[in-house]
């Protein structure tokens, strides 16, 4: 039998205000000391009277936009009771049935075909306290929490269950995660915790269209874990399937050491949340004229940064789309773009911007994944690289050499001028001196020369060769070819 | 009508509380009352009124993102009732709940 898998994701993103979402402790917990971030309100002390953060409403509102989603004139929060010792109070400051966005998309690619993925609802929430497990000397576990984190607004996109493999949630959340990056609202790191995703999968014979039990898949931190956790997981319903088992409706979680996923709890005892309105939080009444405000901040986002680069600078719709797909890789590109060297003037973008397009999405991608980096963290400036494009360009140095040169600069931030220095790349451009070493290398390659002579045209690339290898990848290989073609049709 | 036996100890699960045999039979008949006040309650004509959470006639309350102190982390961590270094600690957490 032919299957289909049904998914749809649940991401939740840390947004980037200073204060907290109820009340105005620092939310910038990264590197502070446990529970020194912390007040009468994030603990729920009695009395207490939380508040809405405003530019948290906003960053919703905004990134709902960018979902194209419907932002209704009202919404409210509401308290999700559940008693877990990460929640201070014994419930969470959520949105129920009057979340801030609802009814958007969010477009994906895949394999050539472009999907509109729904956004069910777009709301705000608050994230949980740390909790670490520790063992005593007797080896039992217990916790410890700190509440640093607890009270971080954190903005909660539901999908519908409109994706259909693992390699498409991929996408989409990539694309989420560039959208949120765009808008300034995130920092989408999803190692870092700041992205987090759930996912719900179930399968059912193809053709059909009813849902069958679904099972909700936690833990994943990255994107290849998502990728890897789904693909097990639409493999495990399979055959469970077809070995005639009932798939059991549960939470499972994503063990990456092992690379399946197992079951956490049954959720057939479903939770009793027992949402209610909070009484210490009054409802919003989000006017148009705030929506139009907000609207008319929306920066430039992906999808017209990718048409904005075909357009004024030629690229391939390929290539731009790799490099608006990451906001930093986007912004170090037009900051070489812009930055001076060869392009002085408008005209010669195009041209700059096709050889940077390749050393960007080439030879600095290469590494940077490589080196598990990102290109935020690079060692190499614009300026540096600029540096670089430009003795390649002049001739100082060849392609070859300027990609080991690349590779140093990226390895210790040395300048360029500096490696080939040091590593004597200059390029020889000499035709007196290559001439000589033409000679030499026609002496010693007799078959080479006669297959030359008979119209092999491999044979000229394996003579270059030759004489790039006496010159230590020096030469100017442009130089070379025609001066061995001049000299061997003599 | 009153509440079963079992409704209670639900209730009681939900909000993480011990009872006895004879406070199951005690709330039986408290939270029975309770309920049947509300019945009360019910037989009033609410068909024009629209549904609200709300007693007061507020709307957009908002702060703006402004970071102020937080507690002391002693103040804090006053109110734990197990310490451990500057943490609250707490039993070992169930993979059933949560």
């Amino acid at each position: 039998m032919e299957f289909e898998t049904i998914i749809g994701l649940e991401v939740h993103a840390q947004l980037l205000t200073k204060s907290k979402m109820y009340c105005p402790c620092s939310a910038d917990y990264a590197s502070a000391s446990p529970n020194t971030h912390v007040c009468p309100i994030c603990l729920g002390m009695p009395g207490v009277l939380p508040s809405i953060n405003r530019q948290a409403v906003a960053f919703t509102i905004m990134s709902a936009l960018a979902l194209n989603c419907t932002i209704p004139s009202f919404t409210k929060f509401d308290r999700k009771n559940y008693p877990y010792p990460d929640l201070m109070k014994g419930y969470q400051i959520s949105q129920y049935d009057f979340p801030i966005g609802i009814n958007g998309f969010l477009s994906v690619e895949t394999g050539g075909e472009n999907k509109r993925i729904g956004i069910t609802r777009v709301h705000l929430e608050e994230d949980v306290a740390k909790l670490s497990h520790r063992h005593n000397s007797l080896g039992e576990s217990y916790s410890v929490v700190d509440v640093n984190r607890a009270g971080v607004p954190l903005m909660e996109i539901v999908s519908e269950p409109d994706i259909r493999s693992p390699e498409q949630a991929r996408q989409y959340l990539m694309k989420l995660r560039t959208l949120l990056q765009y808008l300034g609202v995130s920092t989408g790191n999803m190692e870092e915790g700041s992205f987090r995703c759930d996912a719900n999968i179930s399968i059912r014979p193809r053709g059909s269209l009813e849902y069958q039990a679904k099972v909700e898949v936690k833990n994943m931190n990255s994107f290849k874990a998502v990728h890897r956790a789904l693909t097990f997981e639409e493999e495990r319903q399979r055959r469970a399937v077809e070995s005639d088992e009932r798939i059991i409706q549960e939470t499972r979680g994503w063990v990456e050491e092992k690379g399946v996923t197992v079951s956490q709890r049954s959720k057939e005892s479903a939770h009793d949340y027992r949402y209610f309105p909070e009484p210490d939080l009054p409802p919003l009444v989000v006017s148009g004229s705030w929506v139009d405000e907000v609207r008319s901040k929306l920066p430039e986002l992906p999808e017209q940064r990718c048409d904005r680069f075909m357009r004024d600078y030629e690229l391939s719709a390929y290539d731009a789309g790799l490099l608006t797909g990451s906001k930093a890789m986007a912004d170090y590109f037009e900051a070489c773009l812009n930055g001076g060297g060869v392009t002085r003037n408008a005209s010669d973008k195009p041209k700059k911007a096709k050889t940077l397009g390749n050393w960007l999405l080439g030879e600095f991608t290469r590494l940077l994944n490589a080196t598990n980096n990102e290109i935020t963290g690079a060692k190499v400036s614009p300026a540096a690289l600029n540096k670089l494009l430009e003795l390649i360009e002049e001739g100082k140095i060849n392609l070859t050499a300027g990609k080991a040169v690349f590779e140093e600069m990226f390895n210790t931030g040395k300048p360029a001028a500096e490696i080939v220095e040091e590593r004597g790349l200059v390029q020889v451009s000499d035709r007196g001196d290559l001439e000589r070493v033409i000679k030499e290398v026609i002496a010693k390659n007799s078959k080479a020369v006669d297959d030359f002579r008979a119209g092999k045209e491999q044979a000229s690339g394996f003579l270059v060769g030759q004489v790039m290898r006496a010159t230590r990848g020096r030469a100017n290989a442009k130089i070379v070819q025609e001066l061995l073609h001049a000299i061997l049709s003599e | 009508m009153k509440l079963s036996r079992e409704e209670v100890l639900n209730k009681a699960l939900l909000a993480r509380i011990g009872l006895s045999d004879e406070d199951v039979e005690k709330f039986r008949e408290q939270l029975s009352n309770i309920l049947e006040n509300f019945t009360i309650l019910q037989e009033v004509d609410t068909s024009d009124v629209p549904a609200t959470a709300q007693s007061v006639d507020l709307k957009n309350v908002m702060r703006d993102d402004v970071v102020m102190p937080s507690s002391s982390q002693e103040e804090i961590l006053m109110n734990a009732p197990r310490r451990e270094d500057d943490f609250f600690r707490v039993k070992a957490v169930l993979e059933q709940e949560g």
